[in-house]
């Protein structure tokens, strides 16, 4: 075999703490090693160029590259190489930087683990084999889980660009956290009436196929071909056959159920149609506040309903839908603010979240738009609004900045000046963070426009008086501990993973950070792709996010699922365990370990042997390690091709 | 389980009614106490400001004192022993510091590495021997008595050290005194600071907390301020002349010790309690919770009187009584 090493200096990021033409002279002593070179960017096109020419200069049948990850480039110097005429896995890469000239500064001990790590790929080289992927055909359609505001958008620029989509919601309507939004910043716009039309589009998109009051069960295959089972989970009202008139909710005489959508700021009928606006509009029955399923007698709304819609005895049902990929937007879940016992942990009826206090200002909220106290009903005279409740606060395993506090919190004060003009607004901040565009300049007019006042500074806690509260904290620019009476007090409640991501993520067999955000492919260049293919990430299940970037990454997955669909088939990675049959002895470890299911039995010659489904299979290698006979070797991973390397390390 | 009693310098000085009044509850509980022999101050004198190995020497040579004598948990009345102690064991799982102290007391490091755990006194009643139990012992209710539980600032906080109870708003005390037949009053300020630290330095800041607290007690309809630790008792109660009340000036706010009210409910001779070292007259107290079922049971008197008409109201105040009646049940049965 002749081989070719090419040592990369990356600028000075592995030159300055590694002595690259000192690597690439041992490497030219390594056996079958015919041409060795030191390169300043490997992955330039003259770096490139170089492997290219040096390929057929030197006849080389295989190429190692000392550089970077192979996260980064494997790719790339794959493709380098077939251009050169070899296939692509008669390459190696050795990682030199991130293993080494990042994390070291001992430019002597540096050196000598280059050397170590190039000495390795070259022996695993040496026993590679070209291996060919094969095509498989692609089903075109996508699943969106999740129907916020992120997944909607993902949804209908998929469904425009000629994709059928299946859309699950797991609340009864889609529209997310939007919804519940009077206005956005920082147009103050009314945000049901610019998401609404967004919402009906869906409805009446005929690409789009809406699973509402639905959850992801489970999820199997891969890229292109994955078949995922749909928990619609019992509404009790017949959906094909309610037309949302909402006679049942004008009569159901169980009036005290919990009102999720206002959050939890008044009651609402045990056969509910959240909002006025919502998709589909259909009611849904909370089996837990509902008379007839508590106490087994009432019937109203059967009674009632014009279509006779309604069904007690609907179970859940598991509907099968087969896609290609899938687009994850399922959103974040507000900070239980009750952690916080120095700001009455729940026991202050009037110390509420900022989406409670959304709600209150919704015209279609609980109050009509007036915005009132949840214990009296008195119009506030003074709210303070306090930030980072949640968010930026080590003490509750919260670190992060949820980003969009800042600025819904400056329109909450803003819209409070609105509905109450006679009205003093306070908001307690650590810091203002307004990066967007038109948002530090939102902030100023809440400031200097609507006179809101500004107190930078964390509050310590918050003590009932009579029927107001006094807010004590700290105004650090002042140095001056302060005290504001409030008849109303809003809490900036942080964003948290929605409930239920992690289990989610595992479904879906991608990544999530210890806070249950999932993790993007690269957090700079890769920021919707996950490390699963044809699983792609909208919204804020990613990280908190406002609407505008929650939208832009709608629609960067769809461009990512539109890109994946355009090719007719999809290349399946050779890199897969194969079956020596003489050497299986049909034991079937290998079938029950399998995380993939992408081994089966086959009958040869009477006898019966483990056969590898090629497209199923990932790549994991926990068949080889579990083959009692070594009869299962993961391509281009062989037990021989490792121990070459640990030899490579251990006896050289 | 042998435990180890600290009772530290304020209860032999200006708490000495709270370590009689916590001496007497724990045998009329059964709960033996070992003192720890020969121990010394904890450390909380300058010593925690200055110097943490050497307060943390002083700590430590109190908790091996416990170990030998055989004993798995210390508990201690004093929250600023609680603080000290626990924190020097808390330091202790740090090899450095642990080598350090090791040094001070001639003491092998590896010793230091598995002191006993430090409780306070009322964790040990409230979790050791438990509610039903005391509830049990019960032998005259605190019926009428409205109380404003005053935990002190460092019993629960820093929460990583101290792990107990809610650290901004615990209830263990309130639900002691709710066992006893007393009514607990919404109480805001249960962990804000009364001024201790500027004891000396600052009279006009201890005059604005410890005034803020009295006021807070006295607005929410309590009869009494029960503490647990001594500082804080002597603030509230010794310098209720000076501090600063808002809404004019009082002096009738008695700020009684848990242990002694804990007593006076289990029918500890009241000698033994040190009721007369207070020095807002607890009698105050005990005559407003008196006139007050007084004035609960005439209520409730003309309500019958006045008949079907006011059945509704009746019964609503009936509900409100609940928790009186079944005290003074669970009293008649003991």
């Amino acid at each position: 075999m002749r081989i070719g090493v090419f040592v990369c200096h990356c600028g000075s990021n592995i030159g300055g703490t590694v002595d690259v033409p000192g690597v690439a002279e041992v490497a030219r002593a390594y056996p079958d090693v015919v041409f060795a070179s030191d390169t300043m960017y490997a992955c330039s096109e003259p770096g490139q160029a170089a492997i290219v020419d040096a390929i057929r200069e030197h006849a080389l049948d295989g190429v190692v590259v000392a550089s970077c990850t192979p996260r980064m480039h494997e790719p790339t110097f794959r493709r380098t190489v077939e251009r050169a005429g070899l296939n692509r896995y008669m390459f190696e890469m050795a990682n030199i930087r991130e293993h080494v000239s990042w994390i070291g500064k001992d430019r002597e001990a540096n050196s000598n683990k280059a050397a170590e790590l190039v000495r390795m790929a070259v022996e695993k080289l040496r026993l590679n084999a070209p291996l060919y992927p094969k095509s498989f055909d692609v089903t075109k359609r996508v699943l969106v889980i999740g129907g916020g505001v992120a997944g909607i958008q993902a949804a209908l620029d998929c469904a425009d660009g000629g994709v059928e989509v299946v859309l699950v919601e797991r609340e009864s309507t889609i529209g997310g956290k939007m919804a519940k939004l009077d206005k956005t910043f920082p147009t103050v716009d009314c945000s049901s009436c610019i998401l609404g039309p967004k919402m009906v589009d869906v409805a009446q998109h005929p690409n789009i196929r809406l699973y509402a009051h639905a959850e992801v069960e489970s999820i199997s295959g891969y890229v292109g071909n994955f078949t995922v089972n749909i928990r619609r989970k019992a509404t009790y009202v017949d959906w094909d056959l309610c037309t949302g008139c909402g006679l049942c909710m004008e009569k159901c005489p169980s009036r005290k159920s919990p009102d999720a959508f206002n959050e939890h700021v008044g009651v609402t009928t045990a056969i509910n149609i959240p909002f006025p606006q919502a998709i589909p509009k259909k009611a849904i029955i909370d089996p837990t506040a509902c008379r007839q399923f508590v106490k087994g007698k009432c019937g109203v709304c059967a009674k009632m309903c014009p279509t006779g819609a309604i069904r007690y005895d609907m179970e859940d049902e598991i509907v099968v839908e087969d896609v290609g990929a899938i687009v994850t937007a399922t959103g974040y879940d507000l900070f239980d603010h009750t952690r916080y016992a120095e700001y009455g942990g729940g026991r202050y009826p009037d110390v509420i979240t900022s989406l409670q206090y959304e709600r209150l200002l919704s015209a279609s909220g609980p109050t009509g738009g007036h915005v009132r106290r949840p214990s009296d009903g008195r119009e506030p005279k003074t709210v303070v609004f306090i930030q980072c409740v949640g968010s930026r606060d080590r003490s509750v395993d919260r670190p992060y900045c949820s980003g969009f506090c800042c600025m819904y919190t400056a329109k909450q004060a803003v819209l409070t000046k609105d509905h109450i003009p006679d009205s003093r607004s306070y908001v307690f901040y650590m810091d203002i963070r307004a990066p967007g565009k038109m948002y530090e300049e939102f902030t100023r007019r809440a400031m200097e426009e609507y006179g809101v006042q500004y107190v930078r500074g964390r509050v310590s806690m918050i003590v009932p008086q009579g029927d107001t509260y006094l807010v004590r904290g700290v105004d650090t620019l002042m140095g001056e501990q302060v005290e504001v009476p409030a008849d109303l007090v809003v809490l900036a409640v942080g964003a948290e993973s929605s409930r239920g991501a992690p289990q989610l993520a595992e479904k879906l067999r991608i990544s999530y950070d210890n806070y249950g955000f999932f993790m993007e492919s690269h957090c700079k260049l890769r920021p919707v792709e996950t490390n699963t293919a044809g699983v792609y990430l909208a919204g804020s299940c990613q990280g908190p996010k406002d609407i505008p970037s929650s939208v832009a990454q709608g629609s960067a997955a769809a461009s990512k699922v539109l890109g994946l669909f355009a090719r007719g088939k999809l290349e399946s990675d050779p890199q897969i365990s194969q079956v020596d049959v003489r050497r299986c002895i049909g034991c079937g470890k290998c079938i029950t370990t399998c995380p993939y299911g992408a081994i089966e039995w086959m009958e040869l010659r009477g006898e019966t042997k483990a056969r590898v489904i090629e497209t199923v299979c990932q790549g994991c290698g926990i068949c080889t390690v579990t083959c009692p006979q070594g009869a299962i070797q993961l391509q281009h991973f062989t037990d021989n091709q490792i121990l070459a390397e640990v030899n490579a390390l251990c006896l050289s | 389980m042998n435990l180890a009693y600290y009772p530290g310098c304020s209860g032999l000085g200006t708490s000495r009614e709270y370590e009689r009044s916590t001496r007497a509850v724990c045998a009329a509980l059964g709960v033996a106490l070992t003192e720890i022999p020969d121990w010394s101050c904890c450390g909380s004198t300058p010593a925690h400001a200055l110097d943490h190995t050497l307060s943390g020497a002083l700590s430590a040579r109190n908790l091996v004192g416990a170990a030998r004598a055989g004993c798995e948990a210390v508990a201690t009345p004093c929250p600023s022993c609680l603080s000290n102690l626990k924190t020097a064991r808390h330091r202790m799982a740090d090899d450095g510091f642990r080598a350090a102290v090791g040094r001070l007391l001639d003491e092998p490091a590896d010793a230091l590495a598995t002191l006993p755990d430090v409780h306070s006194m009322l964790e040990m009643l409230v979790t050791r021997v438990g509610l039903d139990a005391i509830r049990a012992k019960v032998r005259r209710p605190l019926a009428g008595l409205r109380v404003a539980p005053y935990y002190g600032c460092i019993m629960t906080r820093p929460a990583d050290v101290m792990r107990f109870d809610d650290p901004e708003n615990p209830t263990s005390m309130d639900d002691l005194l709710t066992a006893l037949g007393a009514e607990v009053v919404p109480y805001p300020y249960k962990v804000e600071c009364c001024g201790a630290s500027y004891g000396v330095a600052r009279n006009d800041i201890v005059a604005r907390l410890s005034g803020r607290l009295l006021g807070a007690a006295r607005d929410a309809g309590a009869h009494a301020v029960v503490v647990a630790c001594p500082l804080c008792q002597m603030n509230l109660d010794l310098r209720q002349p000076q501090v600063t009340w808002p809404g004019g000036h009082a002096m009738d706010m008695p700020v009684f010790y848990f242990t002694q009210l804990l007593g006076r409910a289990l029918g500890v001779p009241e000698s033994e309690l040190g009721l007369e070292q207070l020095c807002v007259d607890p009698a105050i107290a005990f005559r407003r919770a008196e006139q007050a079922l007084a004035a609960r049971e005439a209520e409730k008197a003309a309500a019958v009187r006045s008949g079907k008409a006011t059945t509704v109201r009746a019964s609503a105040a009936a509900g409100q009584d609940g928790p009186d009646e079944a005290g003074r049940a669970e009293g008649g049965r003991a």
